[in-house]
């Protein structure tokens, strides 16, 4: 599997085996469902789509009830397309993928989130602008200014794309290479070292 | 938040400890590793605090190395803890006692309480 869909539960902190204290992410990966495959014959391009987390029958569009109904399987919330890129998966519409199924402990994966909504932000912050000159000798309301955003009379603007302050947080965020510390099939918990984007129990996306 | 304590409890081997708190005087005996030798190294010291829950507590303790203030913090559950052992129990009032690192000489004395 290229990919998977998971939940992220919180955080935490474990013991390798050096004795190392590591910071984990605890995400839960319920088994997911293949809804559809795409093939090349029929849609142009290799690809499966997954499913995650039920969803009741009545809160399902007829259209998707009917999709979900050609791969005979019950209405999922969150649907994925990962593009297979050569992947050769044995896989048949309606099958269930569990997590030990998809990554062992040791390998990395790349997970992807919406991150928390910071809200209006300066440039220091959402940027990494270093403020402008000293906060003594007499300097004044600067210190975290942005400092030039561009020449004077040419061009007359300021360029499209300059780096300011505004509204930050809340757009799709990629943390690569994430050690894989554990994988609880029983429970379908995977455990990775370090931090994943967004807030408890918001929907992330695993890839190898 | 159940999960990450099925995580916690799960894949974390917890030590048995006899019980400190805040006060006491306690001798932490933990393993170092020196290029590929081993040998247990030893930290003794007050008690400051006890801080978080479950198998991610740890505990602050404090010596005069001199006269020079070492703390050092150890994870309760960090696997290269051997042994605790306790050498006096302390009467403080309080859980956390911070006010220990402004006091030197006589007034860093710490009353003891006999059990």
């Amino acid at each position: 599997m290229p990919g998977m869909i998971g939940k992220k539960i919180g955080m935490t902190s474990l013991f390798d085996e050096n004795g190392k204290n590591l910071p984990c992410t605890v995400i839960e990966v319920e088994p997911n469902v293949v809804t559809q495959i795409k093939s090349a014959e029929t849609d142009g391009y290799e690809a499966v789509q997954i499913g995650f987390g039920e969803k009741k029958e009545k809160a399902t569009t007829a259209a998707l009830a009917g999709h979900f109904k050609k791969a005979g399987v019950s209405p999922r919330t969150k649907l994925k397309e990962f593009e297979l890129n050569g992947y050769a998966v044995e896989l048949k519409e309606g099958a269930e993928i569990s997590v030990d199924q998809f990554v062992a402990e040791g390998e990395f994966v790349d997970v992807s989130g919406t991150s928390k909504g910071k809200g209006f932000q300066g440039v220091v912050k959402r940027h990494g602008f270093g403020g402008v000159g000293q906060a003594t000798h007499g300097q004044h309301n600067r210190l975290r200014a942005p400092g030039s955003i561009g020449a004077g009379s040419d061009p007359s603007r300021v360029f499209k794309g300059m780096r300011m302050a505004g509204r930050m947080g809340g757009a799709t965020t990629v943390v690569e290479n994430l050690r894989v510390i554990k994988v609880d099939a029983e429970k379908n918990l995977l455990v990775v070292k370090g931090s994943v984007p967004g807030p408890k129990n918001s929907i992330v996306i695993i890839t190898k | 938040m159940d999960l990450v304590k099925y995580i916690q409890e799960q894949y974390t081997e917890t030590k048995e400890f006899p019980e400190f708190s805040a006060g006491d005087t306690i001798t932490v005996y933990y393993k170092i590793k020196e290029g590929n030798k081993e040998r247990t190294q030893f930290f003794r010291g007050v008690v400051l605090q006890r801080r978080g829950s479950g198998t991610t507590e740890t505990f602050t303790i404090r010596k005069m190395s001199g006269n020079v203030g070492v703390e050092r913090i150890f994870p309760v559950n960090m696997p290269a803890l051997e042994k605790v052992e306790i050498n006096k129990r302390g009467k403080v009032r309080r859980a956390r006692i911070f006010y220990q690192r402004e006091r030197t000489g006589k007034a860093a004395r710490i009353k003891e309480r006999r059990m």
